[in-house]
């Protein structure tokens, strides 16, 4: 498995971004914003930062950039894409992922350590978060969508949800499965000298398509 | 054009604000709310909800009002 990394002018979490690809696939290169070549990759991350300065709000401006444009293009293929924080936010405005993400409720940037419930599996996942606007949010009616459709990927466990994202939601994919976005940084956590690696295994589930929706209703398997 | 928080939606920034307003002796103040202003110029102003709706506003989370001058 091969990834591409993004890099915009404000990103800052390329770097780990591109380690952890490299830890979890069979290699990695970083994609500047002007470019649209993705010749070779078998998946694509959009990494955390502040692109373009988040000015206007946080991902508006970056969604507009040749590498996004090729990005979309990818995804509508089936490619895998992680978005991660700033990524998240880019997604959610490029409108391959439902919602949008918020100021924090207490208006204060958040650095710590969260706790993630996979959804379906139950499994635990502790990776560290850092953000200002975090606060995940969809109308009403999308959310009972999304989460009918099995989207929902990822929530805060219990006490973790310090930003006031609506039902817990830490991070959702697209319908068919292979866009993911997550506020949280998984790339932040493949390495057992910064205490956990269980950010590979968002890698490792999003490379194999296990976020696929099956259409059953069920949470991803 | 005029951008700010959809009703409903939890506008922290606003609260803030709000709450600060006693302190400072204001009272009977409430319903707050932050926005932002966009001021340009346009040759075309019947593109401007157009320009909204792509750009300048998220309607998932935002109303825009255009005021032009």
């Amino acid at each position: 498995m091969i990834w591409g990394v993004l890099q915009f002018p404000g990103s800052c979490d390329e770097r780990d971004a591109l380690h952890a690809c490299e830890v979890h696939g069979d290699g990695a290169r970083l994609i500047w914003h002007e470019s649209r070549d993705l010749d070779g990759l078998d998946g694509v991350v959009v990494p955390g930062g502040f692109s373009y300065g988040d000015y206007l709000r946080a991902g508006a401006i970056a969604r507009f950039s040749p590498a996004m444009e090729a990005v979309a293009e990818a995804a509508a293929g089936g490619m895998p894409v992680l978005g991660i924080c700033n990524g998240f936010q880019v997604l959610c405005e490029a409108g391959l992922l439902p919602g949008a993400l918020l100021r924090n409720v207490e208006l204060r940037f958040r650095c710590h350590q969260v706790e993630l419930v996979e959804e379906g599996s139950g499994e635990r996942l502790s990776i560290p978060a850092k953000h200002g606007e975090g606060r995940y949010y969809a109308p009403a009616e999308m959310l009972d969508q999304i989460e009918a459709n099995g989207q929902v990927a990822y929530r805060y466990a219990e006490g973790h949800n310090s930003n006031g994202s609506v039902r817990d939601i830490a991070g959702v994919s697209n319908e068919r499965g292979n866009v993911l976005g997550l506020m949280p940084h998984p790339e932040h956590a493949v390495d057992p000298l910064t205490g956990s690696t269980d950010g590979l295994r968002v890698f490792d589930r999003l490379s194999r398509g296990a976020f696929a929706n099956h259409g059953d209703g069920n949470p991803p398997r | 054009m005029l951008i700010r928080p959809k009703e409903g939606i939890l506008d922290p920034q606003g609260k803030a604000v709000e709450r600060a307003l006693p302190a400072l002796g204001f009272e009977g103040i409430g319903q707050v709310h932050v926005g932002r202003m966009v001021e340009l110029e346009a040759d075309d102003p019947e593109r401007l909800a157009e320009l909204c709706e792509k750009l300048l506003a998220n309607t998932l989370i935002e109303d825009y009002e255009i005021q032009t001058l």
